[in-house]
C-alpha cells in the first residue's frame, strides 16, 4: 500500500504530462501537417518549424527588411 | 505606339495563355490585411520531401511572394504574397517546376474553434478514462476492501474534471434541446452519465462494491471521438453566394445626357440611364449597347469562354466581361432585376434547399433516443415495483442507459465517411461534406455540363498551315491580345524576341501589328485578307502585308477519358445527359462523341435549375457535374454536385465534391466509393443496434457489472471502427485509361 501511494501519483503524473504535451502540440499547430513534418526532417535548407511559429518569425523579417 | 519606349511595350504584353486568370486568383485569395494576400493551391502530385523543396523553392523565387508553405497531408500549398508587386504567376511557376496546380478555397479548418474544442475535450476524457480503467482493472481483479475504496476515491477525483470539462459539450446540447421542448441524442447520454456519476459517488462514500467511473469516462471518450470525426466530416458553411456577389461590380460610370460623367453605386443606377463600360470591366447591369464594339466573355451566362462580338443594338447581360473595346450601354433593367442578381437569388434558394437534407445518423438518432428513454424508465419502474429497492432499480436503469449508449452509433457513420473521404482523396477527389457522400450514393441520373466538364474548356491550336518560320511573328502578335483564340496561338511557342510595333486590335476582327517592317494581321479570314474556301471550318488566319500565310485551327478538346467515364456511369446503372449553355450543334457533337443521347443546349442558368427541379419532382436524384459560373446555381440545386478543380471559384464553392486533375473518370469512381460507404454505414448501424439488442436483456436482468459495461462498450465501438476500415482497401482506382484520350474538334464561334 505504501508502494502504491507512490506509484499511483507517478502513473497519473505521467499521463498528465502526455495530456499537456498533446494540448500544447495541438495549440502550436504541430498536428496540422503530419505527413509533411515527417518529410521535412530530410531537408536541410527548409525551416521545419511549425507553421504558426514560422509566421511570426517571417513577419518580423519582413518588418526588418521592409518592402522592396 | 511606336513612340513608346520599348519597355512599356513589354508591359502591354499579356503573355501566352496564362493557365489561370488573374481575376480567378484574386477571387480565390484571402486578404490578410496590409496588402498581403493568401492563396491556396491544390497540388495533387506532391508526395515527398523533394516535392516540398521544389514547390516552395519555385514559389519563393517569384517576385512579391512572401512565403510558401506546403501541407503534404492536404496536398496543398499556402502562398502569401504582396499585392503591390502584381499577381505572381503562381500556377505557371509550379507548372515550370513540374506540378499541376489548381486553386482551392483558403483552408481555415485548422482554425475551426468547434473542432479544437472537441479535440481538447476528447483528450481530457481519454486521459481520465485510461487512468480510471487502470485502477478499475485492479478493482475487478479483486483488490481488498481498503484498496478498492482508495481507488474509487482516486477515480472519482479523476472523473469529476473530465465530467465537467468534456461532458459540458453534451450537457449544453441536451439542455438546449430540452429548453425548447425537444429531445435529442444528448439527453439520454447526459442523464446516463450524470446519474452514473452521482450514484458511483454515493457508492464510494457508503463503501459499495461497484463504481461506474470507468464507464462514465470511457463513455464520454468514445462519444467524443465519434463527435470529433463527425465534426471533421461536417460541411462547412459554403460561401458560393458571397463569391458570386463579389463578382458584381460595385459601381459604374454613368454618362449623363449632357456628357457629364459620374461614378455611381450600381444600386443607384436606374433603367434608361447610360453607363460606360471599359475593357476589363464586368457589365454592372442588363442593357443595350448604344455605341462601341467589343468582344464579351459570356462565361457567366453560357459557360463558354469564347468571346462574343457585340455592337450597337446588341443586348448585354450583367456579369459578362468586356474584353477589349469601351462600350456605352443603355440600362434596360435596374440592378435588382438584373441577370446577375437573379443568379444570386437562385443560388440562395438552392443552398436553402440543400440544408433540408437530413443525414442518416441524425435520422437514426431521432428514432433511437425515445426508445432508450422509454426502456430505461420502464426498467427502473419495473425493478422498483418488483423489489422496492431504490438503489438497485437505479443501478439497472443506469446500466440500460450505458449499455444502449450510442457510442457505436456515434462512430458508425462518421468513421465510414472519414475513411471514404480519405480514399476519395487518394483518387484526387475532395469531399466537402460527409452528407454529400450519402446523397451521392443515392444518385440515379447524371447531368453534365459541356464546356470545362466534358471538354477541357480551353481553346487550343489543333493544327496549323502557317509556315514554321512565320510562327514566331504569329506568337509575338498573339501575345498582345486577350482573345481566347489569340491566347491559344500564343501558347504554341515560347515568347520570341521580336518587337511588335503599331499594335491595334479591332474588336471582333483581329489584331494587327508591325514586325520587322512588315504588317502582320491575325484574325478572321476576311479581315486578314485571305480569300478562297478554307478547308478548316473554324480558323484564325495570319497574313503579312495582305498576303495570307495560313490558318490556325482552334478548338476545345474533350477531357481525356470522357467517353470511358460515360460508359462507366452507364454500367453503374445511371442515365446521363448534357446540359449546356452552348449552341445545340456544338452540344450534339460532344454528346455523340461520348455516347450520350440526351443533350440540351442553349440553356441559361435558370433553365438548368428548372430542369433539375423538374427531375427532382419526378423523384430522380441527380448528380450535377459542372464547372462554369453559369453552372453554380445548378450545382447548388442538384441532389449532389461535383466540379473539376479547374472550375470557377463560384462553381468550386457550390459543388459538394471537387475532383482534381483532368480526368472525368473521378465521377464514376466517386459514385462507387459512395455506394460502398453507404453499404458499410448500413452494416455499421445494423451492427451497433444488434449489439445493443443483445446486451440489453443483460442490463434489464441486472447482470451488468462495471466490467461487463466496459467490455460491451469497447467491443462494439472497436467492431464498428474495424468494419469502417474495410473501405480503406488496398486497391487503387480503376486505372484511368490512356486509350480514352481522344482529341475532338469543336466548332468555334468566331
Amino acid at each position: 500500500m505504501s508502494l502504491l501511494s507512490w506509484l499511483v501519483p507517478v502513473a497519473l503524473g505521467m499521463g498528465l504530462v502526455g495530456l499537456i504535451a498533446f494540448l500544447w502540440s495541438m495549440r502550436s499547430g504541430q498536428l496540422e501537417d503530419l505527413d509533411g513534418a515527417a518529410e521535412r526532417v530530410l531537408l536541410h535548407e527548409i525551416d521545419d518549424a511549425p507553421l504558426r511559429d514560422r509566421n511570426d518569425r517571417e513577419r518580423t523579417n519582413v518588418a526588418e527588411t521592409g518592402s522592396e | 505606339m511606336s513612340c513608346c519606349a520599348p519597355g512599356t511595350e513589354a508591359a502591354l504584353e499579356i503573355g501566352p495563355a496564362r493557365l489561370l486568370d488573374d481575376r480567378e486568383i484574386l477571387l480565390a485569395s484571402r486578404d490578410l490585411g496590409d496588402g498581403t494576400l493568401q492563396t491556396d493551391l491544390s497540388i495533387p502530385a506532391a508526395h515527398c520531401a523533394g516535392c516540398i523543396r521544389s514547390i516552395e523553392g519555385a514559389l519563393a523565387r517569384l517576385e512579391g511572394v512572401i512565403s510558401a508553405r506546403v501541407n503534404l497531408t492536404a496536398r496543398r500549398v499556402a502562398v502569401k504574397w504582396r499585392r503591390e508587386a502584381g499577381i505572381p504567376p503562381l500556377v505557371d511557376a509550379l507548372r515550370g517546376a513540374g506540378y499541376d496546380a489548381s486553386l482551392t478555397e483558403v483552408d481555415d479548418s485548422a482554425a475551426d474553434p468547434e473542432m479544437a474544442r472537441l479535440l481538447r475535450a476528447t483528450a481530457v476524457a481519454g486521459f481520465a478514462a485510461m487512468n480510471i480503467m487502470l485502477l478499475s482493472v485492479s478493482v475487478w481483479s479483486g483488490a481488498g476492501n481498503e484498496m478498492r475504496q482508495a481507488f474509487h476515491v482516486i477515480s472519482a477525483a479523476l472523473a469529476l474534471p473530465a465530467l465537467i470539462y468534456s461532458g459540458r459539450i453534451f450537457f449544453l446540447s441536451a439542455w438546449g434541446a430540452l429548453r425548447v421542448g425537444r429531445t435529442n441524442m444528448d439527453v439520454p447520454i447526459s442523464v446516463g452519465v450524470l446519474l452514473a456519476f452521482f450514484l458511483s459517488v454515493y457508492d464510494t462514500v457508503t463503501g459499495g462494491p461497484h463504481a461506474y467511473f470507468d464507464a462514465v469516462t470511457s463513455l464520454l471518450f468514445f462519444l467524443l471521438a465519434g463527435r470529433t470525426v463527425d465534426q471533421a466530416m461536417r460541411g462547412r458553411a459554403r460561401d458560393a453566394v458571397r463569391s458570386l456577389a463579389r463578382m458584381m461590380p460595385r459601381g459604374a460610370m454613368v454618362v449623363a445626357p449632357d456628357g457629364a460623367r459620374e461614378y455611381r453605386q450600381t444600386l443607384a443606377i436606374e433603367a434608361g440611364e447610360t453607363v460606360l463600360v471599359l475593357a476589363g470591366e464586368r457589365m454592372p447591369v442588363d442593357g443595350t449597347v448604344v455605341s462601341g464594339a467589343a468582344s464579351l466573355d459570356l462565361s457567366v451566362v453560357t459557360g463558354e469562354s469564347t468571346a462574343e462580338q457585340v455592337g450597337p443594338g446588341s443586348k448585354v447581360l450583367s456579369g459578362s466581361l468586356n474584353l477589349d473595346g469601351p462600350l456605352t450601354v443603355r440600362v434596360d433593367r435596374p440592378q435588382k432585376d438584373s441577370f446577375l442578381s437573379d443568379m444570386v437569388r437562385l443560388m440562395e434558394a438552392a443552398e436553402g434547399g440543400r440544408a433540408r437534407y437530413r443525414r442518416i445518423a441524425d435520422r437514426a438518432a431521432s428514432l433511437y433516443s425515445p426508445v432508450v428513454h422509454v426502456v430505461a424508465l420502464s426498467a427502473f419502474i419495473a425493478w422498483l415495483w418488483a423489489t422496492g429497492d431504490m438503489h438497485r432499480s437505479l443501478t439497472v436503469a443506469i446500466a440500460v442507459l450505458i449499455i444502449t449508449c450510442p457510442c457505436a452509433l456515434g462512430l458508425a457513420v462518421p468513421m465510414v465517411q472519414a475513411v471514404a473521404a480519405r480514399r476519395l482523396f487518394s483518387f484526387g477527389v475532395t469531399l466537402k461534406d460527409g452528407a454529400a457522400l450519402e446523397r451521392l450514393a443515392e444518385v440515379d441520373h447524371v447531368a453534365l455540363d459541356k464546356t470545362g466538364t466534358m471538354t477541357e474548356g480551353m481553346a487550343r491550336v489543333m493544327s496549323f498551315t502557317v509556315p514554321e518560320r512565320e510562327l514566331g511573328a504569329a506568337v509575338a502578335l498573339a501575345r498582345m491580345s486577350r482573345h481566347s483564340a489569340a491566347r491559344a496561338v500564343a501558347a504554341l511557342a515560347p515568347a520570341p524576341s521580336l518587337i511588335v510595333e503599331d499594335v491595334r486590335e479591332t474588336p471582333g476582327k483581329g489584331i494587327k501589328g508591325r514586325i520587322a517592317g512588315r504588317t502582320y494581321r491575325l484574325g478572321r479570314q476576311d479581315w486578314v485578307g485571305a480569300s478562297g474556301a478554307s478547308e478548316i471550318p473554324a480558323a484564325t488566319w495570319l497574313s503579312v502585308d495582305g498576303r495570307a500565310l495560313g490558318a490556325f485551327e482552334i478548338s476545345d478538346r474533350l477531357r481525356p477519358g470522357s467517353s470511358l467515364a460515360v460508359a462507366r456511369l452507364r454500367r453503374l446503372g445511371l442515365s446521363a445527359e448534357i446540359l449546356s449553355g452552348d449552341g445545340e450543334d456544338a452540344v450534339a457533337a460532344v454528346a455523340s462523341a461520348v455516347g450520350i443521347d440526351q443533350a440540351k443546349g442553349g440553356m441559361l442558368p435558370r433553365d438548368k435549375v428548372a430542369h433539375l427541379e423538374a427531375l427532382a419532382s419526378h423523384g430522380r436524384k441527380v448528380l450535377m457535374v459542372g464547372d462554369g459560373l453559369n453552372d453554380a446555381p445548378a450545382l447548388g440545386a442538384a441532389h449532389v454536385s461535383m466540379a473539376p478543380s479547374s472550375a470557377a471559384d463560384v462553381g468550386r464553392n457550390a459543388a459538394d465534391l471537387v475532383f482534381l486533375g483532368s480526368n472525368l473518370d473521378s465521377v464514376p469512381v466517386a459514385i462507387v466509393i459512395a455506394r460502398q460507404a453507404k453499404r458499410l454505414v448500413t452494416q455499421n448501424i445494423g451492427l451497433s443496434i444488434a449489439y445493443n439488442a443483445l446486451a440489453l436483456p443483460l442490463a434489464l436482468a441486472g447482470h451488468v457489472t462495471p466490467l461487463v459495461a466496459a467490455v460491451a462498450m469497447s467491443t462494439s465501438s472497436v467492431l464498428v471502427v474495424a468494419n469502417a476500415l474495410r473501405l480503406a482497401g488496398p486497391g487503387r482506382a480503376p486505372s484511368s485509361d490512356k486509350a480514352g484520350r481522344k482529341s475532338f474538334p469543336l466548332s468555334e464561334a468566331t
